[in-house]
């Protein structure tokens, strides 16, 4: 449902069905939801059939970077002795999404199934739910069930009479955006500063604690109950466009738009469908200009392109964006595109771990490169030193923070050159109607 | 992810009669106990740090250079390196805050919905001069801060503990009265 509204009929809720019903977040509302069924059958099949109909469904990361979850599981050597983790990551903090947070908030037994399955499924016997240290209503809700699941012996010693451990613990963060990046997340909980680390190895080879671990998103262990009820071949089922995107997949909006929210619809959903009737168009008097439709991290597109586009992830590609994390951040006709980045700018730079120097001194120069012309100091030069800056920035660091503050500077750049361009000449741009 | 808050002018004063350092994990207190449990949750005592440190924070306010040494004794690390992670992590506070620690989100989406109106709003009625300087009577503290991950619910603000969503300049005075002493 499009919480905080009323379901758009055009929606496909399955993970967002009970947003905003309270009853759903006990032990109890949620068995009577039909919840806990998948994780029964789950623990009667061997933990590589459960990922071979994973790997059927089409399933892929919801985290941002889309990639399949049944062949990531499948990463994981079984038999190695060894013991084996599993992180769901929830520290979202990727401007533009707050999907996880209502998964948390309103569902938290369809997450603690998901992450039980998850575990078994690769072989571990703990998993941590990396909760973002600001979040202390979902870490309060998901506490609470997970003691409900504990003392019903759901999970635990004995999870649902399997005589498997699944243990499952919240892992409080303390702000740092850096930490949703799966290496920093495991120096986190390991009581590290979140920094990055090098791959290879890769986490499934040595992770958390130096054992085989898995990293996956809240929404991405939400879908797998679902999928195990009802098949890998319903859910591949749900596709509108591309069969390389199955699923439905929740989509936050907010910006300048009428009713923001999380939306919930099919892979290869028309996007212009989405903005218009879903979210009900811009705001009154306005017109929608520029798109950011994968959390920050993405290209900006113009909503001449935005409204071309099918709503997966070949989709986004075409048009030289990504749908990212389901990140979506409107900007109408009044907002500067210049002031916009700047300040996305500054979020990354603010972020950034430091580690690198091609990302700790590239987001803080672009920062201030950026904050320069918008303050009416800037000069052509500075667009040229922008697009030799990002070249360093990308591709060349540990993770992708650089890149991601990058990809929608340069983007935003080479769309809207005509609002940098008047702010460096002293004109006002003739698209910008106010708080340029 | 705050833009953190200013050491207050008197927190570093030397010359003082400092109190002595009350410990959080005393022998056989509900903390102590607390923290073993959590120590049981992983196969590395260190892996506690980041919740031993939201306990220190819960009870006294704010961690203390003295209070990372006595973290890091029950874990077994340094003081240096506790300080290390504290400084990394913007939640953690190293320097007292007001009583009511206010955070206004400003990145990109809530500036799309006016919070930088917001924050002007904040330090008018709180009396607090600057972002990150805490008003006289030690009530407020306010700043900024990087995505609170609520950006559907502009401008969302997070006041100790908890967010207050769909925040506008107009609702500030009405939420600051509600916050009581
Ligand atoms: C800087 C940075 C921040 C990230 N933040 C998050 C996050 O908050 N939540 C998340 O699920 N993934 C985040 N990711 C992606 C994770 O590294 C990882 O790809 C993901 O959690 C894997 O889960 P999935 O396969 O289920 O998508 C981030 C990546 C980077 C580089």
């Amino acid at each position: 449902m499009g919480y905080p509204h009323k379901s758009h009929p055009q929606e496909t809720p399955v993970l967002s069905k009970h947003f905003g019903d309270p009853a759903a977040r006990t032990l109890e509302g949620w068995k009577a939801r039909g919840g806990y069924t998948a994780l029964a059958q789950a623990l009667t099949m061997a933990p590589t059939a459960i990922q071979d109909v994973v790997k059927a469904s089409g399933l892929r990361g919801r985290g941002g970077a889309g990639f399949p979850t049944g062949l990531k599981w499948s990463f994981m050597k079984l038999d190695d002795g060894k013991p084996h983790y599993l992180c769901c990551n929830a520290d979202e903090s990727e401007p533009g999404t707050f999907k996880d947070r209502e998964i948390m908030r309103w569902t938290p037994h369809a997450l603690i199934e998901g992450v039980a399955i998850g575990a078994y499924a690769i072989g571990a016997e703990t998993a941590y739910i990396y909760i973002r240290g600001e979040f202390s209503e979902p870490i309060r809700v998901m506490e609470a069930a997970l003691a409900e699941a504990r003392a019903a012996g759901v999970i635990g010693p004995n999870a649902m009479g399997s005589g498997k451990r699944i243990d499952i613990w919240v892992h409080k963060g303390a702000g740092a955006y850096i930490c949703g990046e799966e290496t920093a997340l495991m120096n986190s909980i390991e009581g590290k500063r979140g920094n990055p680390r090098i791959k290879p190895p890769f986490p499934a080879v040595s992770g958390l604690f130096g054992q085989p671990t898995t990293i996956n998103n809240v929404e991405t262990l939400t879908a797998v109950p679902h999928i195990l009820n009802n098949g890998a071949e319903w859910y591949k089922g749900m596709c509108l466009s591309s069969p390389k995107s199955t699923g439905s997949k929740l989509f936050s909006v907010c910006g300048n738009v009428a009713r923001p929210g999380n939306y919930e619809v099919v892979l290869g959903f028309s996007f212009k469908d989405f903005l218009y009737d879903l979210c009900g168009g811009p705001p009154a008097g306005r017109k929608f200009k520029a798109i950011i439709p994968g959390g920050s991290s993405v290209p900006v597109i113009t909503i001449e392109e935005a409204e071309q586009v099918r709503m997966d992830y070949e989709g986004f590609l075409e048009v030289g964006t990504m749908l990212g994390s389901g990140g979506v951040i409107i900007f109408d006709d009044a907002q500067s595109m210049p002031r916009q980045l700047a300040r996305l700018a500054r979020f990354y730079a603010h972020e950034s771990c430091a580690q690198c120097t091609q990302c700790r001194e590239g987001t803080a120069w672009m920062t201030r490169i950026l904050e320069r012309i918008v303050a009416g100091q800037g000069t052509f030069e500075d667009l040229d030193t922008i697009f030799d800056l990002s070249e360093s920035m990308t591709g060349k660091t540990i993770c992708v923070l650089s890149d991601s503050c990058a990809a929608p500077v340069v983007s935003g750049i080479k769309r809207f050159r005509g609002e940098f361009e008047a702010l460096i000449t002293g004109r006002r741009s003739s698209t910008v109607a106010v708080g340029g | 992810m705050s833009h953190g808050p200013s050491a207050p002018a008197h927190a570093h004063g030397h010359g003082g009669e400092a109190a002595p350092y009350v410990p959080v994990f005393t022998e056989g207190s509900a903390r102590r106990r607390e923290l073993d449990d959590l120590i049981s949750r992983y196969p590395s005592r260190r892996a506690a740090l980041l919740p031993a440190l939201w306990m220190v924070q819960q009870d006294r306010g704010w961690i203390s250079e003295d209070a990372m040494r006595e973290v890091g004794e029950q874990l077994d690390c340094t003081a240096a390196y506790v300080k290390g992670v504290v400084t990394f992590y913007t939640m953690y506070h190293q320097h007292p805050v007001g009583r009511h620690f206010i955070q206004v989100c400003t990145t990109s989406p809530c500036l799309c919905a006016g919070a930088d109106d917001v924050v002007k709003a904040f330090l008018e009625h709180t009396g607090c001069k600057e972002l990150g300087l805490t008003s006289p009577d030690g009530k407020y503290t306010v700043i900024e801060v990087e995505c609170l991950g609520a950006c559907g619910f502009a401008t969302p603000v997070q006041i100790n503990e908890d967010y207050v969503e769909c925040v506008t300049p107009e609702k500030v005075p009405g939420l600051l009265a509600a916050l009581g002493d």
